[in-house]
């Protein structure tokens, strides 16, 4: 649950039409299933009538054949509301599913196309939100509502059809009772959507201390703090249940109450036919059938109000759920591919379109150009300034400065997270806006401070990084990244089965497994972003030798904390507020005295 | 669900009031039915409108009645749910406070989280639903049955044949859904976890351009939770047509033998109609019934999840007559051997060293070479496996817990700080901090001079996981928070690495000066963290690799040289 998710559609028509748009892919099923559904509900309505003249049949005009001639007319209509139900619930079903399932179909695949800002201005907790319970709410409302409201309508306007046809008197007293029982709807629907409101309130701020708590509960311990949370605890859970109470309460109350409603209405209704037989009005049958009609016209109003809420909750949800689709996606108006079988790198070149459909080749090299460039994630906040650098293919460039200086950012920037606004960066001369998305990232890899692995097999995970690697490539990227040691150590070696994001292996171990991925896709450009953070000096220094021949022959982009990371680069930038204000190789930044000797000295803190 | 049941007791008033009002409401739906067949049969034959009028008023009166009982037990009945939710959430809290290290480790966070909020969530809407059906339903029944037997006995037996074929088909139908539904729940699991580790993984799934691969995945994990939802339904839609046919195949028995009476004369019309009430009444029952399974269903899959919380045993145990005094902060591990409940091999193999009250001790290794796993077993936060681990001349074991933990001050490697203020989160090591003791401690750990340049100082917000401050600031922070304890030990698990080199110096300086008879234990990456220490512990696959100060090390120790020297080319920052 999320704090304050809206519990009302704003716009509930726009919202609706489009959820109708994807019953296109099902139109069969949809016309089919509401059709199923009114033959149900009519034969429903028509059973129901049968029993007026079946009684009748028995007591006026005590005709046998009559008789057994209406009961074989109802059997058959029984058939007709047997099927109706079943196939109107059946057809209805298999839309929802297919709807829910091309919605979750379409949202995923939209969610691969955002753009990485996306994801960093939305929490994931609202994102899974949306994809669980605002799905998960949609499905059942298309499962149940739409038909439980379809006929609802059918079998009030047909049994108060019926109703009249039989007697307009009686009908009015019918009248009259449904619009008390639609008064005390709305009272009520009022009264609780105020309680609701507090309900999700409290339950936001429940289940946020509970995330909290939960997350520190090994702190919670080292301080002995069990006693004060309970404590904590105790309160909050106590409002949530006080809140819960009031707000379940009114919505209970709606059951009792229109059922009740509805016997007064059938106490009133039996005197009014009382009176209208005894004045040959009406027939005793049509007294029977009347009072059946009292009690099916007062339960689908029950239903659908108590349908109501999870209705607009649903449609709410669903509003949430085109607005992600409605998130642009990443720009990429590339025309520059990539082309195999020629002079460059891994035999590659780039193909750029020059007039009339003609192509020039330019290989592939790795060389990447930085000018005049400025960046801000926001209009208002410059992130980097007037940044300029040129590295030579296969160049190893070091970026160093304290967390905000912008050193991801320029990372971020040359595989194309992020769009630039000022200047330009160029790959091996080409605009990188000029390159197709998917080309440009297939000659780069990226090894993140934070690893994020996926579910599968070890092997599995480093293949990621080039999905036709053969076992052998496989071993020689994690031997490369020195994580071959503590795989073969692994119960299943390669085999083993790593649990949600790898969460059985240790910080370290992730990081590893990180490099040999990236290893294996045998990329031109490697970007390390704080690759080695969590790895401790002495296994850094192991696997420093792996890590060379992995940068050997790649234009290399290193961002690192630990400055001896960083030494042997060909050229070191020191970033602070988005400017380079030192570069150069490590021993001219040592004899500048600036701010890398002093970094190194130790007398700075990073961070 | 049963093992949840004793939490019903607080709310046992409650509980028993909602069914016990009901049974009221009930009767009076039963009694409306049966007074309109007087109106018919008795009103109407005899021509009497008084008697039709009193009747009338008798049963609204009893409408009335039903609508009063009915909303009193409602109420009742979101009380009683409510607040077994309440309490099954209180205690499943208060127990997983009571979770030892090796607790926490068995269950993820994210896992604790869904239990303690979806689960105790689900299960009070189960059981405020199931007091209302459970009780409803069974006694509905029983009143319409009643009722139809005395309009009409011979009629009624009707009855013995519809009640027990709808139970069957309602048996068979449930049966074939309830595994179906476990399966969809972990299809839906299965489509979550992949969104979720797409959410985490996008910077990864897009620079490996591995969109479409994921696609693929997610299409997969899509279509099998559509056919098993799909298998599913189908199952459970077959109720409401069965149940129609049922239903109306009786109501047109009940008019062709009943019908026959009437001709002749033994049963009124209006007894006729009435009893066709009953039987919709009778058979709605029996679905109620079957809705109440389906809740069952849904509730047990999360009390089985939540009695596994309670079922769990913390396996730190108290002896009898702890001892609450630490005579000193002296250390000895005997032998120590340990080995994580979830592993195969020993996390730590034959530990054995000795630290004087006041002493300082510096750990250093490789990363997993089990340093955290160390220093954990000294406030007992995991037990030793093998051999004894003694704290002021007395095996940990023989102390009280929150004694123990009290003078063992801990800074975590994952450390967190609470939304709130500063001086809240100081509290956490002293409930009665005043201000001075507060600025003290933050003083010592280098935090103060950061902190009194905040407008609000101790007032100074702070978010959740104190996201706020910088890695280095979060550090001295929690060093500080730690000692306002006033501990006879802390211990700094890898506590400054984000800290710059000059501020880690006046820290350890401020340890060495004002708080020298607090035994101190650093486990860091840095050299210079720790080379000053009285005694250095080199750790090396779970087992002690050497033991001296930093120039016995020098001489004696391949790896302690190793790391020395990996830091001194001119990397000292880090």
């Amino acid at each position: 649950m999320n704090k304050h998710r809206q519990l009302r559609p704003k716009d509930p028509k726009k919202t609706l039409l489009r959820l109708f748009s994807y019953f296109k892919f099902n139109k069969m099923l949809f016309i089919g299933g509401i059709l199923f559904i009114i033959i149900g509900s009519l034969a429903e309505i028509g059973a129901n009538a049968m029993l007026s003249p079946i009684i009748d049949a028995l007591v006026v005009y005590r005709d046998m054949n009559l008789f057994i001639r209406y009961l074989l007319v109802m059997g058959l209509i029984v058939v007709f509301i047997a099927i109706g139900l079943y196939y109107g619930n059946l057809f209805m079903a298999k839309l929802a599913q297919n709807t829910v399932h091309k919605i979750r179909e379409d949202m995923f695949s939209h969610m691969e196309k955002l753009p990485v800002s996306y994801f960093d201005s939305h929490t994931h907790g609202d994102l899974m939100s949306t994809f669980t319970n605002d799905v998960d709410m949609l499905n059942q409302s298309l499962e149940q509502s739409v038909s439980q409201i379809i006929i609802s309508v059918i079998t009030v306007v047909g049994t108060f059809i019926m109703m009249i046809i039989l007697s307009p008197i009686l009908t009015l007293i019918v009248v009259s009772m449904l619009v008390i029982m639609f008064l005390s709807i709305k009272y009520i629907g009022k009264k609780s959507s105020s309680n609701f409101r507090n309900q999700q309130l409290s339950l936001a701020g429940m289940n946020g201390y509970i995330e909290e708590m939960m997350s520190g509960q090994k702190v919670v311990k080292v301080f002995n703090y069990e006693d004060r949370a309970i404590g904590d605890f105790n309160n909050k859970n106590e409002e949530l249940r006080k809140a819960s109470t009031q707000a379940a309460t009114y919505g209970v109350m709606l059951m009792p109450i229109m059922g009740n409603l509805s016997f007064v209405l059938y106490a009133l209704v039996s005197m009014g036919g009382a009176f209208l037989v005894m004045k040959n009005k009406m027939s005793i049958g049509n007294i029977a059938s009347f009072l059946q009609y009292t009690r099916t016209i007062s339960r689908p109003i029950t239903q659908v109000s108590n349908q109501l809420n999870t209705l607009f909750a649903a449609l709410a949800g669903a509003e949430r759920i085109f607005n992600v689709l409605d998130e642009e996606i990443e720009i990429d108006q590339g025309d520059v591919e990539l082309a195999k079988d020629c002079t460059g790198k891994n035999n590659l070149c780039w193909n750029v379109p020059v007039s009339n459909g003609e192509y020039e080749q330019i290989p592939l090299n790795g060389a990447i150009t930085i000018k005049n460039l400025d960046f801000g994630y926001t209009p208002e906040q410059i992130v980097l300034k007037n940044i300029n650098l040129y590295a030579k293919p296969g160049q190893k460039i070091a970026f160093v400065g304290s967390t905000g200086a912008g050193k991801t950012t320029i990372t971020n920037l040359i595989n194309r997270f992020y769009e630039i606004s000022d200047g330009s960066i160029e790959y091996d001369g080409i605009d990188i806006r000029r390159i197709k998305k998917y080309d440009l990232r297939s000659t780069m890899s990226i090894v993140l401070q934070d690893v994020h692995l996926f579910e599968g097999t070890i092997a599995d995970n480093i293949r990621y990084g080039r999905l036709d690697a053969t076992d052998e490539e496989v071993i020689e990227a994690a031997k490369l990244a020195n994580a071959h040691y503590f795989i073969k150590h692994l119960p299943q070696g390669y085999d083993t089965v790593l649990s949600a994001d790898g969460l059985n292996l240790s910080q370290g171990e992730r990081q590893l497994l990180s490099i040999a991925r990236a290893a294996v896709a045998d990329p031109t450009i490697l970007i390390l972003d704080e690759a080695t953070s969590s790895v401790d000096t002495r296994t850094e220094k192991l696997i420093s030798e792996g890590m060379d021949k992995l940068m050997e022959g790649r234009t290399t982009f290193v961002i690192a904390h630990r400055l001896s990371t960083v030494r042997d680069s060909n050229a070191i930038m020191v970033l602070e507020q988005g400017e380079i204000i030192e570069r150069g190789n490590h021993d001219d930044l040592m004899k500048l005295k600036g701010r890398y000797y002093s970094l190194n000295a130790g007398t700075l803190e990073l961070d | 669900m049963k093992i949840l049941l004793p939490y019903m007791k607080k709310y046992m008033k409650y509980a028993v009031l909602c069914p016990i009002l009901m049974i009221l409401e009930v009767l009076a739906d039963i009694i409306v039915p049966y007074l309109m067949s007087r109106i018919v049969d008795v009103g109407i034959v005899n021509q009497d409108i008084s008697y039709i009028v009193k009747i009338g008023l008798i049963m609204v009166a009893a409408a009335l009645v039903g609508m009063l009982f009915g909303i009193i037990s409602s109420y009742f009945g979101a009380k009683a749910g409510f607040g077994f939710a309440a309490e099954v959430r209180q205690q499943t809290f208060k127990k997983i406070q009571g979770f030892s290290f090796a607790n926490l480790d068995e269950f993820t966070v994210s896992s604790l989280i869904t239990r303690l909020t979806n689960d105790c969530n689900t299960i009070g809407q189960v059981a405020m639903m199931s007091l209302r059906m459970a009780v409803r339903a069974p006694f509905l029944m029983l009143f319409a049955l009643i009722m139809a037997f005395r309009i009409n006995a011979s009629l009624a037996r009707i009855f013995l044949i519809a009640i027990p074929i709808t139970s069957i088909i309602i048996y068979f139908i449930l049966n074939k859904a309830r595994p179906l539904f476990f399966k969809l729940q972990t299809k839906v699991d299965k489509v979550n976890a992949i969104i979720q580790e797409n959410l985490t993984n996008i910077r990864v799934v897009k620079s490996f351009n591995r969109q479409k691969f994921e696609e693929k995945k997610f299409e997969d994990r899509n279509n099998s939770l559509r056919e098993t939802a799909l298998k599913a339904i189908s199952i459970i839609i077959l109720f409401m047509p069965i149940l129609n046919i049922i239903i109306y195949s009786t109501i047109i028995s009940i008019l062709w033998f009943g019908g026959q009476q009437v001709i002749v004369g033994t049963m009124g019309s209006g007894e006729l109609v009435s009893f066709i009430t009953y039987i919709t009444q009778v058979l709605m029952a029996l679905m109620m019934i079957s809705f109440f399974f389906m809740q069952l269903l849904r509730g047990s899959a999360s009390a089985g999840r939540i009695a596994e919380i309670l079922n769990t045993e913390s396996e730190i145990k108290e002896i009898n007559n702890p001892t609450r005094d630490l005579k000193d902060g002296s250390i000895k591990f005997e032998n120590v051997s340990f080995i994580y409940p979830s592993s195969k091999e020993n996390t730590l193999n034959n530990i054995n060293f000795k630290i004087k009250s006041g002493e300082t001790l510096g750990i250093i290794g490789s990363t997993g070479s089990s340093k955290s796993t160390l220093v954990q077993l000294i406030p007992r936060l995991y037990d030793v496996t093998e051999g004894s681990v003694i704290v002021g001349g007395l095996d940990v074991r023989n102390y009280d817990i929150k004694a123990l933990r009290d003078q063992v001050a801990f800074v975590l490697q994952k450390n967190t700080l609470f939304s709130g203020t500063l001086r809240e989160n100081m509290q956490w090591g002293n409930e009665n901090a005043t201000d001075e003791e507060i600025i003290k401690a933050l003083k010592q750990a280098q935090a103060w001079e950061f902190v009194s340049k905040y407008d609000d100082k101790l007032d100074t917000k702070v978010e959740q996981g104190g996201s706020n401050f910088s890695g280095g600031q979060k550090q001295r922070l929690t060093i500080a928070r730690a000692l306002m304890k006033s501990p006879k030990i802390i211990i700094l698990d890898d506590s400054t690495s984000a800290v710059d080199m000059t501020t880690d110096a006046k820290i350890q300086k401020i340890f060495k000066e004002e708080l020298h008879d607090v035994t101190t234990i650093i486990i860091a990456q840095r050299i210079s963290s720790i080379q000053h220490a009285d005694r250095i512990l080199v750790m090396h696959e779970g087992r002690i690799e050497s033991f001296g100060d930093h120039d016995s090390l020098m001489k004696n120790s391949s790896i302690y040289r190793e790391i020395y020297e990996s830091q001194q080319k001119g990397v000292v920052g880090e």
